[in-house]
């Protein structure tokens, strides 16, 4: 059994909101450090903007297919297991293996495709907000509202029964929590894939409407039903733990900048600058998939072997001054595109379009219906999820 | 200043319509399609911006 650390790794470290002081030192000193990983294998983390840039829009040089996460210490599974584990996981591969998977799933997530979805999502956002209503005030935020708005759409869009939605987010949430034993987290793993299995075998029996139908009736014979399910579960888990993480965060942010928090609600034109702002103040994915040398490289003027993990500290390179004004300063009027909370390169974000319309949606609906908000506990009681692959919030406790 | 797109290598994240929609546009795969290929100066910024910012490296600005 592994223990929880009393620190998370240097590369997950946060205050708050903000990336430890110890990556800014990174980033404005000697630009890389070799690290400790909770992988069991060394790593050099990098934390400049134009760095991380640099390597995650090199798949060439940067892989992704150096299967660290097959190397976790305690992991008890099969290699059989292992090798179904990966098939279909976009995140673990390069092109063009990677490009052939993406590419069955961009029509899915097109700028149009996403206005036809706006609809929907305007609906859904507002059955949370009435059920919050109605329920009154002090609530939690999460899961009345950030955990269900993303996991509805997700759930219609892939064509996941929303009925068993709750065991599967207990099951994501605790997959992905880096503090919770080896052991138990395998046995997650597990159940999940027998639950996508279980899915994906009744959308090849029949295929509905949805994306998974539509893979089916597509793709299916391009397709072995492992990668089937890899891709499935990949779009379930980051629908999940992504969008939500930010509403979360994101309110609370807000909160704490009441002016801005004011001008998001009442003045339509905030919104888009708001949500990049938000999205690159709070980099809620602290390294995303870490990056294998495959061949000697130079980085930030060192040279690195072939073989070697590189880490990119994601929040500290969206507060580069190298990159942005002030950059630890909170301003959501100054929001632009070209943050890295998304990534950068081939594995810049699939869900991008989806997530921003959700959060452009949902932010300004809670805002305008609850417009005296306000942190029901002291921030100092607000348990933020310090050893997640995605940094975010437990609760958020508000009234109105 | 001319804008080329190289489909092969675009992943159809959609950024440059977002940033640009009277310049680029995305086919029914969530491809990269230039509807300008030389963009007027009240589009010229945008257009830029969208190239800079491509995360797949497939779009370039040619002179």
């Amino acid at each position: 059994m592994t223990q929880a650390p009393p620190v998370p790794p240097l590369h997950m470290r946060r205050d708050r909101f903000d990336p430890a002081a110890e990556l800014a030192e990174v980033r404005e000193g000697e630009g890389i450090r070799r690290v400790e990983t909770m992988f069991g294998v060394p790593a050099w983390l990098i934390a400049r903007h134009d760095d991380v840039r640099e390597v995650l829009g090199d798949a060439t040089r940067f892989s992704n297919a150096g299967g660290l996460a097959l190397r976790m210490p305690g992991d008890t599974r099969t290699e059989e297991e292992k090798r179904r584990a990966m098939a279909g996981q976009m995140l673990a591969a390069d092109p063009p293996d990677h490009t052939r998977l993406r590419r069955f799933l961009t029509p899915e997530f097109t700028v149009r495709r996403m206005k036809r979805l706006e609809p929907r999502i305007v609906e859904i956002v507002d059955e949370h907000l009435d059920a919050m209503e109605a329920a009154g005030s002090p609530a939690d935020l999460v899961p009345s509202f950030a955990l269900p708005i993303p996991s509805l759409v997700i759930c219609e869009l892939l064509g996941v029964p929303y009925a068993d939605r709750a065991e599967f987010q207990h099951r994501t949430g605790r997959q992905l929590d880096l503090s919770i034993p080896m052991d138990e987290r395998i046995a997650l793993q597990r159940e999940s894939r027998a639950y996508m299995d279980r899915l994906v075998a009744g959308a090849k029996a029949d295929p509905g409407e949805d994306m998974l139908g539509m893979l089916v009736r597509e793709h299916g014979a391009e397709m072995s039903d492992d990668e089937l399910a890899g891709i499935a579960s990949l779009l379930l888990i980051a629908g999940h733990e992504t969008t939500s993480n930010m509403l979360g965060l994101g309110t609370l942010a807000l909160l704490r900048h009441p002016d801005q928090l004011a001008t998001v609600r009442d003045d339509p034109s905030t919104v888009d600058p708001a949500v990049e702002e938000l999205m690159r103040w709070l980099s809620i994915v602290h390294t995303g998939v870490a990056r294998t040398t495959t061949t000697e490289v130079e980085l930030a003027g060192r040279t690195i072997p072939a073989g070697e993990t590189i880490l990119c500290a994601l929040p500290a390179a969206n507060r580069d001054p190298a990159h942005v004004e002030h950059p630890d300063v909170l301003d959501v009027s100054r929001g632009a595109m070209g943050h890295l909370a998304f990534g950068h390169g081939v594995h810049h974000c699939l869900g991008a379009p989806l997530a921003r319309m959700e959060m452009r949606i949902a932010f300004p609906a809670l805002l305008r219906r609850f417009p005296d908000l306000a942190l029901a506990v002291p921030i100092e009681d607000v348990p933020f999820r310090a050893f997640h692959f995605v940094y975010g919030l437990h609760s958020l406790p508000v009234t109105w | 200043m001319k804008i080329a797109a190289d489909r092969d290598v675009c992943i159809g994240a959609g950024m440059c319509v977002m940033n640009a929609e009277a310049v680029f546009d995305q086919d029914d795969d969530g491809i990269v399609l230039v509807l300008v290929e030389e963009p007027d100066a009240a589009d010229e910024a945008a257009a830029r911006e969208a190239v800079s910012l491509c995360p797949s490296g497939a779009l370039r600005v040619i002179g």
